[in-house]
């Protein structure tokens, strides 16, 4: 009777040393869109960077000025038309009441995993050393002045300032 | 006492691989390792990690913490410069929290 024993098989050549990765330092992120749904990933995003460490820049621009406009930000809404996550047929997402019902059932879910309001969040960042900017043409598109946003923004920029502030940053489109 | 007389074990990402290990000298010595020195404040952040995790099961989170700690978000971020979201974790001796927030 023979037995076989198995080697543990042993490494002959070492494993190529992996190039250095820098850690990111700078997060810099452009929120183009105003609802609520699409509002949430770039403000997370950006203040789990703060958590760890990671300066975060936001740049509010197009629909994402509804996000720090003073009469907009407690008021976003999860579009239901158009929308193929919602899993329901578009002419049911034209139902009148369906697009409450559905921001409805996102802040519902949201406060269940302790996400805070749009509102919060924003102030969640301000003190967390964040940086909020809004976009200048963005402002004179929609007609609004420094009034009608949140406290919290920073200032208005152009998009050449943006590149300014966001020196050294990972940009990132939302 | 650092981190290496305490006889500390690590992960990967500085956290106590064996919570048991904390006393409040292994919390400074984690703190040093940060750059941080401890104060009254840190303390109490501390403290409040410690015993909420004791009894939710699980390290609180940064909006938690800035809640029911007494400290604020502004403060913890004086605090901890480079990242109160793992660091008061860390040092409290707790896993890394795993929520976003």
């Amino acid at each position: 009777m023979s037995t076989t024993t198995v080697e543990p098989r042993t490494e002959t050549t070492a494993a190529p040393e992996a190039p250095a990765r820098k850690p990111i330092e700078h997060l810099s992120v452009i929120c183009s869109k105003g609802s609520l749904d699409m509002a949430y990933p770039g403000l997370i995003l950006a203040n789990a960077a703060r958590m760890t460490g990671i300066d975060a820049t936001l740049f509010f621009t197009f629909w994402g000025l509804d996000v720090v406009t003073e009469s907009k930000i407690d008021h976003l809404h999860v579009p239901t038309v158009g929308n193929p996550a919602m899993h329901m047929p578009t002419m049911l997402g034209g139902l009148p009441g369906m697009e409450t019902l559905a921001s409805t059932m996102m802040k519902k879910e949201m406060e269940k995993l302790d996400i805070p309001p749009v509102r919060e969040m924003i102030e969640i960042l301000s003190d967390s050393g964040a940086k909020l900017y809004a976009c200048r043409m963005a402002m004179d598109m929609f007609k609004r002045t420094e009034k009608d946003l949140v406290p919290q923004v920073d200032g208005v920029l152009n998009a050449m300032d943006f590149f300014d502030v966001s020196a050294g940053a990972q940009v990132l489109f939302i | 006492m650092t981190v290496q007389e305490l006889n500390l074990q690590l992960n990967d990402e500085g956290f106590l691989v064996d919570g048991d290990q904390w006393s409040p000298e292994a919390a400074e010595a984690l703190a040093e390792a940060e750059g941080i020195s401890l104060n009254d404040k840190h303390w109490n952040v501390i403290t409040f990690c410690r015993e909420d995790a004791a009894q939710q099961g699980t390290p609180p989170g940064l909006r938690r913490i800035s809640k029911l700690s007494g400290v604020n978000m502004k403060e913890l971020y004086q605090l901890f410069p480079k990242g109160p979201g793992k660091l008061a974790a860390k040092i409290s001796g707790l896993p890394k929290p795993q929520g976003c927030i």
